[in-house]
């Protein structure tokens, strides 16, 4: 073990910033100084991989936020331009692997809870379809988390305004988190992530969209670049129909705790209790 | 200076042996050798290059991790006996036993290594360096409780042979507390193992409590089926002496607990089955196949009947104590757990995934040539613990004062 620790060590520190990023503290044990060493050590390492200039973002949560998620599914057509659209804000590699965040599927109508009989790569000529539904699923930001209970290294954690992050560079890849997530709202790079250097978005932040790396975990973190300076998850701007709603559930005044006390809204697996934020409704 | 010559000695022992130890050993590495290949492909390319995928994320390596955490809790089984009861033919034999479980833990850590995506950040896994999540995370507590199962499985064994090479008795005051330890330990590595699977309410398959008893039942069957196995072939070319009668209650042992593995899968059959609900799909995906997805049902099908007839074999006195039979019975015991309680474990939990998914994972090639070298690895280390204890325990290697055959102390020497 020892051999092969020191085998992985020594492919990555033949340069200082590979020893750095060897060392490399856990995120929430930073200090604000050793944060912004790592910020200029990533920058330059992005700068250098995609020839683009990267902002890494560690913008804190905001006190009295909590976010909180509504789906229309009567509205929703099946389309999947949230699921490109999360694509290219978050960054994730496009092919092998090809990841995504968002998935969407296609039930028969008449069936909701068992999801056996989901269709997962439905691929008609035009949306929607008669006879079906379709149910966009993605991390559905628990507030009692099986992922993080499991984490054996304490990787991945709730923020305070109740995003489920994951410290890319903490992270060492035993996959506990995708066992026991009920809605299956992780996925790994399972190789070194492509993503070509046009499609880069540069916006980022440490605990979101930044750049990944091979064999480390990742999820949606309702775009947390985004949310926290005041702007909607790039899957609701995307929306054609309407169908995402975005909210501080500790808001009285949000939309999202406006459909929460008028229309009858559920949460998948409501009897696992892991709480989540993100409700579905039907509009009609 | 009789404590280098110890050492000494050791090391060169290690390397003197007959035509077949060279032979076995160059094998051995061989299959090393490749898998390192492999795993440096592994390590470059990532772990897409196993067949393991979102929906299914654990595979082979986690299988026989399972399959090995048993085996090396198994070692309580000729532990308790021999200890306990005073039943002499398996007190003989004690010292290997506990050796094997060692060997069995090393292969199991080193399973979950290959698994791991980031192997150079072990150490955050650490205690107290890196940020080890205990006790919230059941992989936290198998971490600990597999370091220290490994630790007490090499200080025992060490000991003992140590204190027989310097022709003393081993203290009982060191030995017997260290030995009663072991028993809950063996049991309490296998327990964290299945609930490592088994506190995962998203993985119906896995969330059932008939887990951990299931288990532990069918570890007893197969590290005491290896056992038999490589004690004979120990007597054959190391000249260990192991008694016929020993491996004969061995195998009564086993008898019993596969009558419990099966026992208790049966129980989990009913439930799903009678009650048929959604939770009944993964089990269905196993033994019959799923929506037109079946690569492990002729796997779990063999599985169950060289469990059912290893248990006919074991039961019968007359069969179990014909040698012939009882490595036939050995064998199918050592393949059918590892399908059980690999493959026919891990995948299953992942189908259908939460999502309804159906995607069938076989192992490739890259997971088949590091898992045999895994293996390999630690059979290379048993032989290597075996070429040095075996003289030892024989009377063959020891202090030089006794170094007089007359004044060789007698084999039996090791009990504490």
């Amino acid at each position: 073990m020892g051999a092969l620790a020191g085998l992985s060590l020594g492919s990555l520190s033949c340069t200082r910033a590979g020893m750095e990023e060897f060392l490399q503290k856990h995120f929430r044990e930073m200090s604000e100084d050793e944060k912004k060493a790592v910020i200029r050590r990533l920058e330059a390492k992005y700068l250098k991989k995609y020839g683009k200039k990267v902002r890494i973002s560690t913008q804190q949560a905001e006190a009295g936020v909590l976010w909180g998620y509504g789906l229309d599914l009567s509205r929703c057509i099946g389309c999947r331009r949230c699921v490109y659209a999360c694509v290219n804000e978050n960054n994730q590699s496009r092919v092998n692997p090809q990841l995504q965040w968002i998935r969407v599927i296609r039930l028969k109508k008449g069936s909701l809870i068992n999801l056996e009989n989901a269709e997962h790569y439905y691929n008609p000529e035009t949306v929607p379809e008669p006879g079906f539904m379709y149910m966009p699923v993605q991390c559905q930001q628990c507030e009692n988390p099986p992922c993080v209970r499991v984490c054996p290294v304490k990787a991945t954690w709730k923020e305070p305004d109740g995003i489920v992050v994951v410290d890319y560079n903490w992270c060492i890849g035993c996959r506990y988190c995708m066992a026991a997530c009920p809605y299956k709202g992780r996925v790994f790079n399972w190789a070194e992530p492509n993503l070509p250097a046009a499609e880069l978005n540069t916006e980022v932040h440490y605990l979101g969209n930044r750049p990944r790396m091979k064999n480390v975990v990742e999820k949606c973190t309702f775009c947390i670049q985004r949310v926290r300076q005041g702007r909607y998850p790039a899957c609701v701007e995307i929306c054609p129909t309407g169908t995402r709603k975005f909210g501080n559930l500790l808001d009285p005044n949000s939309e999202i705790r406006y459909l929460i006390e008028n229309k009858r809204v559920f949460r998948l697996k409501e009897d696992f209790n892991t709480d989540p934020k993100f409700y579905y409704f039907f509009s009609a | 200076m009789e404590a280098w010559r110890f050492f000494k000695k050791t090391v060169s022992m290690v390397f003197i042996g007959t035509k077949g130890y060279y032979l076995w050993c160059a094998f051995l590495l061989t299959v090393i050798g490749i898998a390192i290949t492999f795993y440096i492909q592994q390590l470059d390319a990532g772990l897409i290059v196993t067949q393991m995928r979102d929906q299914v994320s654990w595979g082979l390596y986690i299988g026989n991790f399972t399959y090995l955490v048993g085996v090396a809790a198994a070692a309580v089984l000729l532990v308790i006996p021999a200890y306990i009861y005073h039943f002499d033919p398996i007190k003989e034999i004690v010292v290997l036993g506990e050796l094997l479980a060692a060997s069995a833990i090393i292969m199991a850590l080193m399973f979950v290594l290959a698994d791991l995506g980031r192997p150079d950040r072990f150490w955050h896994i650490i205690p107290f360096i890196g940020s080890l999540s205990f006790p919230n995370s059941l992989l936290a507590w198998d971490v600990i409780v597999l370091n220290g199962y490994l630790v007490l499985n090499t200080i025992v064994p060490i000991y003992i042979l140590v204190k027989i090479y310097f022709g003393a008795e081993p203290s009982k005051k060191f030995v017997i507390p260290l030995v009663l330890l072991s028993i809950p330990w063996a049991v309490g590595i296998h327990t964290v193992t299945a609930f490592l699977y088994n506190g995962l309410a998203a993985r119906p398959f896995w969330n059932a409590s008939i887990l951990a008893p299931r288990f532990l039942a069918s570890a007893f069957c197969s590290g005491p089926a290896m056992a038999i196995i490589i004690f004979q072939i120990l007597r054959k070319t190391a000249g260990m002496k192991i008694r016929n009668e020993a491996l004969f209650k061995i195998s009564e042992l086993i008898a019993y607990s596969m009558f419990i593995n099966l026992f208790l899968l049966g129980a989990e059959l009913f439930k799903e089955y009678y009650t048929g609900t959604i939770h009944l799909a993964p089990m269905e995906y196993l033994y019959q196949g799923l929506h037109g997805h079946h690569s492990l049902v002729p796997w779990i099908w063999s599985a169950l009947f060289m469990n059912v007839t290893a248990f006919v074999i074991f039961l019968i006195p007359k069969t179990r104590e014909n040698l012939l039979t009882l490595n036939i019975g050995s064998f199918f015991i050592i393949v059918g757990v590892w399908i059980e309680k690999g493959l026919g474990l891990i995948v299953p939990g992942f189908i259908p995934d939460p999502l309804g998914e159906i995607y069938e994972y076989m192992p490739n090639i890259n997971e088949i040539a590091i898992s045999l070298g895994i293996w390999a690895f630690g059979l290379l280390i048993f032989t290597l613990f075996m070429r040095i204890a075996i003289p030892i325990q024989r009377g063959d290697f020891i202090h030089s004062r006794y170094a007089k055959p007359t004044a060789r102390p007698q084999y039996e020497r090791i009990e504490p």
